[in-house]
């Protein structure tokens, strides 16, 4: 099972590394997005550095929202889902295959960028490193349970704007003790509760969001 | 359970019970309404303004029972593929948004008075709006696909993962311990409410329990109508 699972992962690896432009994709969105705070609060850095946090979490939220349109769409249009769904892999480990190399190609690269723009916004040196870990334990979370969104739509009418409606809020508790936890590091209170809440949210997710998804690809392909 | 899942059945049991159920409600509005907004006295502290809270706990209550009830039929819907079960659980979503969006406005109308502001961004109201985006990513997702089927089951299992916010909005008051007040009726060591408040209130929340019954036998009803009308149009159609 384990080596059919990899398979899987390598497979969705390969596929974004020969499209190429999807992870980029995101990326870009994503320090766009952040890049624009400035040009619309206005370049003060008390303002800047007391806003980071929040923004670069909402912009990271919305970038991992924006990639997930081809996380089941493309095997669905070509039919490979089907192939996947009929495999005797569970079709749950097939979906934490999946969302696994969705987040190797795009919550991994937000990571990266992440200090580069908490560079640009000016925020506090005690931040960094809970902003990171902090995005470590909540990007995950975000692929997990938005492949749950990702599987609802498919083969809907509007399927982009609606999954933005299904996701969105199920995002909120990540973004919560996200910012919360980067700015209890910066002001220099207790960070422990935050990331503790953030990891068992991630648990929660990893039990139960491929589970979910799974349910959803299977009357998806019907 | 099976023997009202014929459609048939139920129109015909729904038919006799519709007008019982709407004069229950009319009734209970009645009494409900006079003895919150004129036989009960106001508040020692919130003064004429306390009584927002006899539609807005009421409004709130039923928010929380419509999508455990919705997610409840979807699930049934989801399981035994029962068609009534899908069709009661469409038809409570509005119902239910409906709700949350009072007790949101009057929760707003109320707060501005009280809190001197019409909104924080505390727990119990976060996680109400979080609701509120539930119950209208469940509607659209419903009413998106061209299969009715497909977006009924696809919606039911949007509706059993966002049964997770249940318990959160339940519980937010305790756990942030921040602006909303936490239960006051119910919890340990019995209802913190005077009787002549009490009963007002426990009144109002049986209106709008009639109130959701009344409005989800119509909308049942006339959804197994169209459903009929579908069914025979596409006979007409594939003749």
């Amino acid at each position: 099972m384990l080596s059919a699972t990899l398979a899987v992962v390598r497979r969705d690896l390969r596929l974004a590394f020969r499209q190429g432009s999807d992870s980029l994709g995101a990326v870009m969105f994503f320090v766009l997005a952040v890049v624009l705070f400035p040009f619309g609060v206005g370049p003060g850095p008390d303002i800047l550095a007391r806003i980071a946090p929040g923004v670069i979490w909402v912009a990271a939220l919305l970038a991992a929202m924006l990639s997930l349109e081809r996380l089941f769409q493309t095997d669905y249009d070509d039919g490979s889902l089907e192939l996947l769904v009929l495999s005797p892999l569970p079709l749950s480990v097939v979906v934490v295959a999946k969302v696994a190399a969705h987040w190797l190609t795009t919550g991994l690269p937000l990571l990266l960028a992440a200090p580069v723009l908490a560079v640009l916004l000016g925020l506090p040196a005690e931040g960094f490193a809970l902003l990171l870990a902090a995005l470590a334990l909540g990007t995950p979370s975000l692929s997990l349970v938005g492949a749950v969104g990702a599987a609802l739509v498919l083969g809907a009418r509007r399927g982009g704007v609606l999954m933005s409606l299904l996701v969105l809020p199920l995002y909120v508790p990540v973004l919560i003790f996200g910012v919360a936890a980067v700015d209890a590091a910066v002001s220099g209170m207790a960070v422990r509760p935050h990331l503790l809440l953030l990891a068992g949210f991630l648990a929660a997710a990893l039990a139960l969001a491929p589970w979910a998804a799974a349910a959803a690809l299977r009357q998806a392909v019907a | 359970m099976t023997r009202f899942a014929n459609p048939n059945r139920f129109l015909r049991w729904s038919g006799r019970l519709l007008p019982w159920l709407a004069a229950a409600t009319i009734l209970l509005f009645g009494v409900g309404l006079y003895l919150a907004l004129i036989a009960s006295p106001p508040d020692y502290q919130q003064g004429e303004s306390v009584r927002i809270m006899y539609v807005h706990v009421p409004a709130a209550w039923m928010a929380l029972f419509c999508y455990v009830a919705m997610a409840g039929a979807a699930a049934v819907g989801l399981i035994w593929r029962h068609p009534l079960a899908d069709i009661v659980a469409k038809a409570s979503a509005p119902i239910g948004a409906a709700f949350t969006l009072l007790a949101l406005v009057t929760g707003a109308l109320w707060g501005k008075p009280m809190w001197g502001t019409w909104w924080v961004w505390d727990a119990r109201l976060t996680s109400v709006l979080v609701l509120f985006f539930l119950y209208l990513g469940y509607i659209a997702l419903n009413s998106a696909f061209d299969d009715p089927g497909r977006g009924a089951r696809a919606s039911a299992i949007l509706a059993l993962v966002g049964l997770v916010n249940v318990p959160i909005i339940k519980f937010s008051v305790d756990w942030w311990y921040t602006l909303h007040q936490p239960a006051s009726v119910i919890r340990a060591g019995g209802p913190a409410i005077h009787p002549s408040m009490l009963w007002p209130l426990l009144l109002m929340a049986a209106a709008f329990t009639c109130y959701y019954l009344w409005v989800l036998a119509v909308r049942v009803r006339g959804e197994i109508v169209a459903h009929k009308i579908r069914a025979l149009r596409l006979r007409q159609a594939y003749g």
